[in-house]
Order: C-alpha cells, then sequence, then structure tokens
C-alpha cells in the first residue's frame, strides 16, 4: 500500500476512528454532550482533511473503493449533511432522551456507509456501503423508542424501513449474483467488456440481473412504484434522522447509481431506459399529486422527494443521449441542491421540535412569519427554492434539469416536469400561505419563542446563504462540477 | 451603471423599510416614498437631460440605446447580465416608477399592519419590474419575470381581502407554470441556436435572426406567447386577474393593472415577434382574433359583475385585447397604438382601482349593488371616478382615445373584419364604464353613507394622473417619438 493510498484514505480513515473513539468514550463515560462534540469534531476534520493535504486523484484505492473528484465531492457533501444532523441532533434528544449516546455511533457508520457507497466502483463495495448504510439506519429510525414518551411511532418506522430495505438489498444481490454469473466480474467498468465478449448481450439472464439492480436502487431512491415506505418512515423517524435519510442516503445512492449506469454503458438496454422512463414520469406524477393531499410537513417532505428524485431521474436519463459529461455536472449540482435546501427544511422543523414533541403539522406553521421570522424567512427561502424559484439554488438545479432534458429531447418527460412542477407550486405555496397568516392561538408554551442553540442557528444560516449563494452566483461551483465531470 | 442605482435604490430602500418597522408603524412608509422619488428623479433626468448622467446613446446593430451594460454571469450557459435601456424601456421604466409613486400613496392609509414588510414588496416587485424591462439576456429577463411574483405573492397574501388564499395562489400558479413553459422555449431557441451557429449563448442581439422556423419555430414561439398572453392577460388565460386584482390590496392592485399586465406586452413587442418573425406571421390570424375575442367577450363579462373591483379587472383584460391585436398588426400605427394603449391604460387603471380601493376602505364593500349616491356626499371623488371611466372608455383628448384610434387604424390596413369588431368594443365599453357612474354616484343613497371624502394625498395622486393622461391625449408626439426609434430597430417600417 503506497502513500498515496493513505492520502485519500484519510477521509474514511479519519471516519473510522471517531467510530471508534466515539465508542470508547460512550462506554466509559456516558455524557451526551461530549459524545456530541467528539462526533462533530470528527466529522468536520474529515470534511476539512482534504483541504490540508491534496490528494492523489484519481486513484484506485485497494480494488474496492476509487476516489476522483466526483466521489470526493459526494464524500464532501455526505459528510457535511451528517455534520448537520450532528448538531441538529443533541437540542433535539437531549431535552427528552435519556440514552443517547450510542445515536452518535449509529451515525458514525451509516455516514461511513454512505462515503464507501459514494466510492464504489466495485459491487463488493457497492453492496457494503449500502449495508452499513441501512442497517445503521434502521437503529437510528427506532432510536427514540426507549424514551418515555417519543414524539411519534419509531418503531413501526423503523420495522416497515428494515423490511422494505431488507427486500431491496436481497433485490440487488441477486442482481448481482446474476450480473456476476454471466461476466464473471464485479467491477462496474468490466462489464460492458465482458459482456461484448461472452456475447451476451441479449440474454435473458442479463436483462433480470439489471431489472433486479435497478428495481432494488428505486426502493432505496423511493421512485415510484417503490416509494409505499417513504411517508411512514419520514413521518416517523425522529426529525434528524428524516433529514440524513432525505439527503445523506439519498445522495450517496444516487451518486453511486449514476456512476454505475455511466461506467457500464447500461443505457445501451432499451428495456432499461422505458422502466426508468416510466418510474420518473411515476415519480413526479404521484410524488406531486399525493404531496397535494398530506396535512405533515414531514409526509408532504416525503411525497416531494419521491417528485424531486423523479427530477433527477430526467437528468440520469438524459446521460443516454448527451454527452455525459453534462449530465454528471447536472446531477451533481441538482442533488447539492437539493441536499442544502432539504437541510435547512429539517433544520427549521428540528429547531421547533424535540424527542417528546414534534411541530410537523402544516397548521402548527401558521403565523410563524410574524412568531419568529428568522424560521420563517429560513422556511420559505427553502421552500421556494424546493419549488424552483429563482434566486434560489433550487432554480440552478431545475435550470439544469431543464437544459439536460432539452439537450436529450426528452419532451415526455419535460411535459411531466413542467405539470408536476406546476403542482408541487400549489403545496409549497400552502406551507408559505400558511407560514404568513396571522397567529391563531399563542399557546403559554410557543415553540417557535423558545431560544434557538447555537448550533442550529449556525446550520440555518449556512444553508440559507448557499441556498441564495448558489442561486444567485452560481458560477463558482459550476467550475468545480464542470472539472469534476470531465475527469469523470 | 444607472440602472443598478435604479433597481438598487429600491431594493436597499425595501430592506431600510423593513427594518424600519420597529421605529414605528410611520416610518416604512416615508423611507419607501424616499427611495422610489429618488428613483423617479433618476428617469426624468434619464428623459429630460441624459447628459448630465454622462449617457450618451449607442448603436450596436439592433437600435439605439441610451444605457447598454454587459458583463458575464454564468459563461458555462453563455449567461451574462446584458441591460439595456431605449425609448420603449425608458416610457415603461417611466410608468413604472410614476406608478410606484402613486401606489405608495393609494397605500399611505390603507396599510396599517406590518408595514414594513409591505413596503419591503412593494419595491422590490416595481425593482424586479424595471428589471423586466431592461433585461436583454433571455436567462436574465426570465429570472427577473419570475423574481418579480414573489413579492406581488406576499402582497396578496397578506393584505388582501376575504379570499386572498385563492387567488394569490391561481396568481402564482398561472404566471409560475406559463414562464416555465416560456423557460423550455428559451432553451430550445438556444440549444438550436448553439447547434447552427455553434455558440452557447442567452443574449438577445445574437439570438436575433436565429431563423428557427417551421413547426417547432411555432412551437417555441407559442412558448413565449403563451407566458405573455398569460400576464397581458388575453382570452382563455386571463381567468386569474378578476381574482387577484379583486383580492389585492389597493396598492397591489394599483400596480398589478398599472404595471405588470405592461410586462406582458412589453415581451410580446420586445420578444416574441421579433425573435420569431415567420411563426408569428403564420400565428397572426389567430392572435388578433383572440385580441378580438378578449375584447369583445371580457367587457360583456365585465358588464355582468357588481364587484366593483372585478369590473375594473375585466375591463382591463378587454383594453389589452387593443394592446394584442396592435402587436399583432405589426405595423408603425398600430404598435405606437399598443404602446399608448399601455401607458394610458396605466393610468386610467390604476386611478380606477385606486377609487375602488378607496371607496372600499371607506364603506368595507366592493358590491355595487349596496352603493349609491354617492355623488352628493363626495363630489371629489365622483368627479374623478367619472373622468377616468370617461378615459378608459376612450374619450378624445385623454391618452386612452389616441392609443386604441391607433391600434384600430394599424389593425384595418391588415384586417378589415377584425378591426370591425374590435370597433365594436368601445360600443361596450361605454355601456359598462356608464352603469358604473349610474349605480355607484346617482340615485339615492339607500344606505346614507357619509364618506369622507378624498384626502389631499389621494387628490395629488389622482391630478397627476389625469395630467399624464390629458398630455398623452392632447400631445401624444412626446411618447410616439420616444418609441419610434425602438420600432424601428425590430423593422417595422414609418411612412
Amino acid at each position: 500500500m503506497s502513500t498515496d493510498v493513505l492520502i485519500d484514505l484519510l477521509q474514511v480513515i479519519l471516519l473510522t476512528l471517531t467510530t471508534v473513539v466515539v465508542m470508547l468514550v460512550a462506554g466509559f463515560k456516558r455524557e451526551h454532550g461530549l459524545v456530541n462534540i467528539l462526533t462533530s469534531a470528527g466529522l468536520a476534520a474529515s470534511l476539512l482533511v482534504f483541504v490540508f493535504i491534496d490528494p492523489v486523484l484519481p486513484l484506485q484505492a485497494t480494488e474496492l473503493l476509487y476516489f476522483d473528484e466526483y466521489s470526493l465531492f459526494f464524500s464532501g457533501l455526505i459528510i457535511f449533511g451528517a455534520l448537520v444532523v450532528s448538531i441538529l441532533a443533541y437540542p433535539y434528544f437531549e431535552s427528552h432522551n435519556k440514552l443517547n449516546e450510542e445515536f452518535y455511533i449509529l451515525l458514525m457508520t451509516a455516514t461511513l456507509g454512505a462515503v464507501v457507497l459514494a466510492c464504489s466502483t466495485h459491487f463488493v463495495s457497492f453492496f457494503i456501503g449500502m449495508e452499513m448504510l441501512g442497517i445503521s439506519l434502521y437503529a437510528m429510525i427506532a432510536y427514540p423508542v426507549h424514551a418515555d414518551k417519543a414524539a411519534k411511532f419509531p418503531l413501526e418506522a423503523a420495522l416497515k424501513y428494515l423490511i422494505m430495505s431488507g427486500l431491496a438489498s436481497g433485490l440487488i444481490l441477486f442482481g448481482i449474483a446474476l450480473l456476476y454469473a454471466l461476466t464473471g466480474t464485479m467491477f462496474f467498468s468490466d462489464l460492458a467488456p465482458a459482456i461484448e465478449a461472452q456475447d451476451v448481450a441479449s440474454s435473458p439472464v442479463l436483462m433480470t440481473g439489471w431489472l433486479m439492480i435497478i428495481g432494488g436502487i428505486a426502493f432505496k431512491l423511493s421512485l415510484v412504484p417503490f416509494h409505499i415506505w417513504t411517508p411512514d418512515v419520514y413521518e416517523g423517524a425522529p426529525v434528524p434522522v428524516t433529514a440524513f435519510l432525505a439527503t445523506v442516503s439519498k445522495a450517496a445512492m444516487l451518486a453511486v447509481t449514476l456512476r454505475l449506469l455511466l461506467v457500464s454503458d447500461a443505457f445501451q438496454y432499451d428495456a432499461l431506459m422505458l422502466v426508468l422512463t416510466v418510474m420518473a414520469a411515476a415519480s413526479m406524477m404521484l410524488g406531486n399529486f399525493l404531496a397535494l393531499l398530506q396535512a405533515n410537513v414531514k409526509r408532504l417532505f416525503a411525497y416531494s422527494s419521491i417528485a424531486h428524485l423523479g427530477y433527477l431521474l430526467v437528468v440520469i436519463i438524459a446521460a443516454a443521449s448527451v454527452p455525459g459529461m453534462l449530465s454528471v455536472e447536472s446531477m451533481s449540482f441538482y442533488v447539492a441542491a437539493y441536499f442544502i435546501m432539504s437541510l435547512g427544511g429539517f433544520a427549521v422543523i428540528s429547531a421547533l421540535s424535540n424527542s417528546g414533541k414534534e411541530l410537523d403539522m402544516i397548521n402548527d406553521y401558521q403565523g410563524l412569519f410574524w412568531r419568529n421570522p428568522w424560521l420563517a424567512a429560513v422556511m420559505i427561502t427553502v421552500l421556494f427554492s424546493l419549488a424552483g424559484i429563482p434566486l434560489t439554488a433550487g432554480f440552478i438545479g431545475k435550470f439544469y434539469v431543464f437544459t439536460s432534458g432539452v439537450e436529450g429531447s426528452l419532451w415526455f418527460l419535460l411535459t411531466m416536469l413542467i405539470i408536476g412542477s406546476a403542482i408541487g407550486l400549489y403545496y409549497y405555496l400552502r406551507i408559505i400561505y400558511a407560514i404568513l397568516q396571522p397567529i391563531k392561538k399563542v399557546s403559554k408554551q410557543d415553540p417557535a419563542s423558545k431560544a434557538i442553540p447555537f448550533g442550529t442557528n449556525a446550520v440555518l444560516a449556512i444553508t440559507t446563504i448557499f441556498v441564495i449563494y448558489l442561486g444567485v452566483y452560481p458560477m463558482p461551483m459550476i467550475e468545480i462540477l464542470q472539472s469534476l465531470a470531465a475527469s469523470f | 451603471m444607472i440602472l443598478v442605482w435604479l433597481m438598487l435604490i429600491l431594493f436597499v430602500g425595501g430592506i431600510a423599510a423593513w427594518l424600519s418597522e420597529s421605529r414605528g408603524s410611520d416610518v416604512p412608509r416615508v423611507i419607501a416614498l424616499v427611495a422610489i422619488l429618488l428613483d423617479l428623479a433618476l428617469v426624468i433626468l434619464m428623459l429630460v437631460a441624459p447628459e448630465i448622467l454622462g449617457l450618451t446613446s449607442i448603436d450596436n446593430g439592433h437600435g439605439e440605446w441610451l444605457v447598454l451594460f454587459e458583463a458575464d454571469w454564468i459563461p458555462r450557459f453563455g449567461i451574462s447580465f446584458i441591460f439595456g435601456v431605449d425609448g420603449l424601456s425608458l416610457l415603461l421604466i417611466g410608468l413604472t416608477v410614476f406608478l410606484g409613486v402613486i401606489s405608495i400613496g393609494s397605500a399611505w392609509h390603507e396599510i396599517k399592519e406590518r408595514s414594513g414588510f409591505f413596503y419591503f414588496n412593494l419595491l422590490w416587485t416595481l425593482a424586479g419590474v424595471i428589471g423586466v424591462f431592461t433585461a436583454l439576456d433571455l436567462f436574465l429577463f426570465f429570472f427577473f419575470w419570475e423574481v418579480m411574483l414573489i413579492p406581488m405573492y406576499f402582497i396578496i397574501a397578506i393584505w388582501g381581502h376575504e379570499n386572498k388564499e385563492y387567488a394569490a395562489m391561481k396568481f402564482f400558479i398561472f404566471t409560475q407554470v406559463s414562464g416555465l413553459i416560456m423557460l423550455l422555449s428559451i432553451l430550445v431557441l438556444v440549444f438550436f441556436n448553439y447547434q447552427t451557429n455553434g455558440v452557447l449563448t442567452f443574449s438577445y442581439f445574437e439570438l436575433l435572426g436565429n431563423g428557427l422556423a417551421g413547426e417547432i419555430g411555432m412551437l417555441v414561439m407559442l412558448g413565449f406567447f403563451i407566458a405573455f398572453a398569460t400576464k397581458l392577460p388575453a382570452v382563455p388565460i386571463h381567468n386569474w386577474l378578476p381574482d387577484a386584482h379583486s383580492q389585492a390590496p389597493t396598492a397591489g392592485s394599483v400596480i398589478l393593472a398599472g404595471i405588470l399586465l405592461k410586462t406582458g406586452a412589453y415581451g410580446l413587442i420586445r420578444f416574441t415577434v421579433p425573435l420569431f418573425p415567420e411563426p408569428s406571421q403564420v400565428f397572426t390570424p389567430i392572435a388578433m382574433t383572440l385580441g378580438v375575442v378578449s375584447i369583445l367577450y371580457t367587457a360583456k363579462v365585465a358588464f355582468a359583475q357588481t364587484d366593483l373591483k372585478r369590473l375594473i379587472a375585466y375591463t382591463s383584460v378587454s383594453h389589452m385585447g387593443f394592446v394584442l391585436l396592435g402587436v399583432y398588426s405589426w405595423n408603425a400605427q398600430a404598435l405606437q397604438g399598443a404602446i399608448m394603449t399601455m401607458l394610458a391604460h396605466g393610468f386610467s387603471a390604476a386611478a380606477l382601482f385606486m377609487l375602488a380601493g378607496g371607496l372600499q376602505h371607506r364603506i368595507h364593500t366592493r358590491d355595487m349593488d349596496k352603493m349609491g349616491g354617492l355623488w352628493s356626499v363626495a363630489p371629489k371623488m365622483s368627479f374623478m371616478a367619472l373622468f377616468f371611466t370617461v378615459a378608459a372608455v376612450g374619450m378624445p383628448g385623454l391618452g386612452n382615445f389616441i392609443g386604441e384610434f391607433l391600434v384600430l387604424l394599424g389593425s384595418f390596413q391588415v384586417s378589415v373584419t377584425t378591426t370591425a369588431f374590435a370597433a365594436l368594443g368601445l360600443v361596450v365599453a361605454a355601456v359598462y364604464s356608464l352603469i358604473v357612474i349610474q349605480k355607484v354616484f346617482h340615485g339615492e343613497n339607500t344606505n346614507n353613507y357619509e364618506i369622507e371624502d378624498l384626502t389631499f394625498i389621494e387628490m395629488a395622486c389622482f391630478a397627476l394622473m389625469m395630467i399624464g393622461l390629458l398630455w398623452m391625449g392632447l400631445y401624444p408626439q412626446t411618447m410616439l417619438d420616444m418609441a419610434e426609434p425602438t420600432l424601428r430597430s425590430l423593422g417595422v417600417a414609418f411612412p
């Protein structure tokens, strides 16, 4: 193992080290604050490590991990997301939960899994990463189950996620096995040559394998018709975990999916493209339509995330006919934008909630603008961004989706995108409208009037600044993504 | 740079007004007024003595520009900041800033709650509109097109009347969705240009003469048309407007009717027709028919209203039908007429909405069946109502007459039948307008209203608009001369 490999692995090593340290400290000294600070510091250190030490790119570090700008970008996002979740988790759990320390160990292993996923070009690391992420998440979702008074129904949510996610993992594993049986390789990049060499391109086994993998991925990404678990899990999980689920786990899965499809040249199979197109259209329609019916903000975000994943799938489908660079660039931008705005939105919900009582009905937000203008402003910015209104990152993201779609001549999907966005506006505006209305009744303990911890405030400020900065002056970000796409 | 100042003063003024709310509810309106008056002063300087501001006209091969500002924004996609002001833009900026003053006047006594945030939204809407009238990069244009919506949405959603949620939502969704269709069209146009000329650019100047024709050209043109026709608005995509207007607070209605509708007409003149000459040619009969249908149908609907603000809203659609007719006739008279109608309607509609708002503020209803006999109680108000109603109908000597007359003169050269039907609109207009005067101001004061007559601020606003309309009616040459170079550069033949 050369030093180059060690340097590139530094991020992963730091994450692993933090996991171990947190575990040991939690074992000897149960103190929520200390564990939280250790976790956040470890995450911050691994986030910043490549600012100080230049990684060697691109590099195949062991058979399982591959480091290039693309994977580093997504690991960066993932670790940033985990850091935010760790910051939000402290005030959320502190007031009502007794034993909070293990949560951070789970958070670290989940993050580690997500990073492995983003760096994988091999089916083994793909599966290992996915399972590390998934298994940690089951426990994270169910975490408040022993609290005196859990705000939601964490056990139900965790069980649903466990069964659905387990099924998806099984599907993916079977799909991998089928592909391996045909080609004898587990490297994404060796698939296409092997298929050609063995002359099995039209084999039904190959297609079955691919469809199983895509189906499993669709479960994890909650694409219609594999989306059923999403709203229940989003609602039942504690807010910081919902935030993690909505951002980190989705981003990691997307990163590896696009790489898998591009590298293994899967776009040549018409059947696969058809399946993807149907899923994209159905996700945009159903996600947006069902979001209309929700009175719970977390459920609404769940359906809206289904729709947003549909938009992202448009970019991935466009990669079949446009130069791969543009779709890598578009997807990375959209994921980053979606990442930031979702974190902002969940940070607002989290600031108003704790593990004993969550404020997640639309009615709860009535008059927020007059009760707490700061939280309301963040929420409104985030919602406008999710709706894709200019001045926000969401708009540039949507612009990228449109650009990819037009270049790929995906007229049907673009029509669905416009209809979906129109419906989407309605439910985002409903929340904004509620926020702007006069205060209905002021309860004695208005959660909006309590002081917001410094960490949460910082998260709110950073996400809002990023949402607006990326919307007004996206050029620096675009330059990063261009170089990332060029080296893909 | 002067344009940046125009917008910056409004942006900063808006923020200052918002922050100043805690210092008393009267402070924000003063700050807003100061900001808008500063802008007005700048615009007047641009109109009267541009050399003081160091402005000289630049000819870039696409017309003469008093101000032309270019800078990179997102070079990745060939998107840049291109702002330009020519005669047409300057006229409309003048209208925007002037009506901005009027709208602050109309909000002066009406908006008591959360006034800081109100004036913030008001000023930001105006800044967005100035952006729309000056942006010459299609992406930048789209950006402002959408940005001006948000503060307007807030104005309707927070300070609106009883059915504001529905109205605000409808307003936002109609404009946003039609905007997305336009975005799609812009992208198709840009990528078509990229494929034929090898340059990825959103610049208006470089996209002129793109040669997009045939079926795709038609579809792309329609994308632009739908967005602008929604804002104009034209039948059958007009029905967001009566709701938005009737539910908005007075200042909101003034801005909506006076300025926001004009962005649609401006888009048609500046973008739709020049970018797609051939498809527009093919589309002309349909567009002109839509114009006539708008004129007659909404005039009929207006007659059936009992809600005063809804009635005025429908008449707006009717008058905007003349603009549509004029734009698609695409000759010197018709276009001059369309521009005159835009300006004159901006004044008359703003004044009428201000009157309706003033009435609602005083008697808490917009239902005309509950009004009557107000002439004896509020003579000044009644006189103003009569004056602006008559102006809207098209009384010779006032601006609206010049506009509609020129439109009919121009469209007569294109289609006699269409013009004949459009001219009927003038007759119907007289009917629905006189019914307003009759129901509201004449007859018996059955409810024994005793209302305060117009205040000094209101009188001042109305007087200013009167002078404007009289100027346009008696010496329209001032405006026509300003619009002419723009129209020439767009390829309109002048006799």
